[in-house]
């Protein structure tokens, strides 16, 4: 059945799906998204490495997403604004990943797959590593939840309650790596941020509680998945634009019926 | 054990200045203890320190082992994408029995708000909600910074009643930090003043007459000491809204 290249890229983007949503809900949560943005181009300057040195992709991906976050950690508060900073760290990641990646000239290799996914040509092991990621992020993150969202509403009340946020800020920096990594073949680094924060703020309007807008993200992430797969097969477009497109469509939608339910309860 | 949490020699320093230099501090089991300071005084410094967000820079904080802590923030800014019940926000650390929580809503006047979003409180709602799960976790300490900030008096004044009532139904301690100094004043047990290091400490009667003290705030701490008496010969339904000495408190405060 794995033999099939479309059975191999609906099972990548419904793993990579799983693993995104939830971990999107904390980005929006927490106003990350600039931050995921930085974590995911820094990754293609891992991607570039990896290739130079014969390494696993997943590997650098997720050692530099790291390096990343941690070096956001060290420069905040030192008389920059965040998003400047992170403004700065984003691009700069990104070039330098491009440029490492011109060098490597000994290596065919093609940059776009990297920047927006290549879903089509997910092989057995990209699969494995994708699904062992998944499993990994889902694991962190359903371990952690209470502490996660308590740090998240407000530290000192985690405090009290025995939680360190600093360490929880370190589960979801590790986890937001992961999923940087997992993505990639799926997406690409340039729209893995639209994977994260798209479904979760399309739930959002129809969650009341943190559990319920998670699953509902996780759903809106594996139709728009399976959905943008399709849709890129029928009309022959390029695949991981297309996923995003297919989840902005239903952010569109999600939206609009929140707009018009507001505007009843204004009439009635 | 004598004490739940005692510091000595405390200094804190944050970005290069002296917050709180040399305090020595205790609570012990079943107290009411209310901090009173200007503005920049190392009030939410030290409760900060004590919840252990705050790194003290000298002098050591001891806490009694096993120690459970309740906070109540000043205010929880909740994000409006975080969908939140009030359910949901009383479980959050813990689980919670149905029955508990039920009768932790009932406590806190708000037994029918268990499926409303918390956004959608008033701000006397939402401070009770955010003390109803303080009192959930079964604190041996529960701590309050200025919890009723964005209360008016009369709601401030039936918040520290339920807090007493708290004190008296868990024999939990209760450690705060408030403006509302004539309301606090009387339903403490013991008054810190801090400006930087305890200017004062004692009865509420004994600081309110203590020189630093009026110094600190001003010939208008004389209807916060009038208010306190006056509380203890009878008690009103609206926490002595009507005095006009304790309308000017507020004022200087």
């Amino acid at each position: 059945m794995l033999d099939d290249f479309m059975t191999r890229a609906t099972l990548a983007g419904i793993g990579t799906a799983l693993a995104a949503a939830p971990m999107g809900c904390f980005v929006v949560w927490r106003r990350m998204a600039y931050f995921g943005d930085a974590t995911a181009h820094a990754a293609i300057l891992g991607v570039a490495l990896s290739l130079a040195l014969s390494l696993p992709i997943f590997a650098g991906a997720v050692v530099i997403a790291l390096l990343m976050a941690t070096t956001v950690a060290l420069l905040s508060g030192r008389g920059y604004a965040m998003d400047t900073l992170l403004g700065v760290l984003a691009h700069s990641a990104l070039a330098f990943g491009l440029l490492a990646a011109s060098f490597l000239t000994s290596v065919r290799i093609d940059i776009m797959a990297y920047l927006f996914g290549d879903i089509l040509a997910v092989s057995r092991s990209d699969l494995a590593v994708i699904w062992g990621g998944a499993a990994l992020v889902l694991a962190l993150v359903a371990w952690r939840w209470s502490a996660l969202l308590t740090a998240t509403l407000n530290p000192d009340l985690a405090r009290a309650a025995g939680i360190d946020p600093k360490h929880e800020e370190l589960v979801l920096t590790l986890a937001l790596a992961i999923v940087v990594a997992v993505a990639i073949k799926v997406v690409g680094v340039l729209l893995i941020t639209a994977l994260l924060i798209i479904p979760a703020a399309t739930a959002r309007p129809f969650a009341r509680t943190p559990e319920t807008m998670a699953l509902i993200a996780t759903g809106v992430a594996i139709a728009s998945a399976w959905g943008g797969l399709r849709a890129s097969y029928a009309f022959d477009t390029p695949t991981g634009p297309t996923i995003v497109c297919v989840v902005a469509i239903l952010f569109c939608c999600s939206a609009t019926v929140s707009g018009l339910r507001r505007l009843k309860v204004r009439t009635d | 054990m004598t004490f739940l949490v005692e510091t000595r020699g405390l200094s804190v320093r944050l970005g290069g200045s002296m917050v709180l230099d040399d305090v020595d501090f205790t609570i012990r089991r079943g107290e009411i203890v209310t901090i009173v300071g200007p503005n920049g005084s190392g009030k939410s410094t030290l409760l900060r320190t004590i919840l252990g967000g705050v790194r003290p820079s000298r002098g050591r904080i001891d806490r009694a082992p096993g120690l459970r802590l309740g906070y109540v923030p000043q205010r929880l800014a909740l994000d409006p994408t975080l969908p939140m019940t009030v359910t949901r926000f009383l479980g959050l650390t813990r689980r919670i029995p149905p029955r508990e929580r039920d009768a932790a809503l009932t406590r806190a006047g708000i037994p029918d708000l268990g499926g409303q979003q918390m956004a959608d409180l008033s701000g006397g709602q939402f401070q009770r909600v955010l003390l109803a799960r303080a009192i959930l976790e079964n604190p041996d300490l529960l701590i309050l910074d200025e919890a009723t900030a964005g209360l008016d008096q009369p709601g401030a004044a039936a918040f520290y009643r339920r807090l007493e009532e708290v004190r008296s139904e868990t024999g939990c301690a209760v450690l705060m930090v408030s403006h509302d100094l004539h309301v606090v004043m009387s339903a403490s047990d013991r008054v810190i003043c801090l400006n930087g290091h305890v200017c004062c400490e004692g009865t509420p009667q004994v600081v309110a007459e203590a020189p630093v003290y009026r110094a600190l705030f001003g010939e208008g701490t004389q209807g916060a000491l009038a208010l306190y008496r006056h509380r203890h010969d009878h008690r009103h339904d609206h926490g002595g809204a009507a005095d006009p000495d304790a309308t000017r408190v507020r004022e200087a405060g």
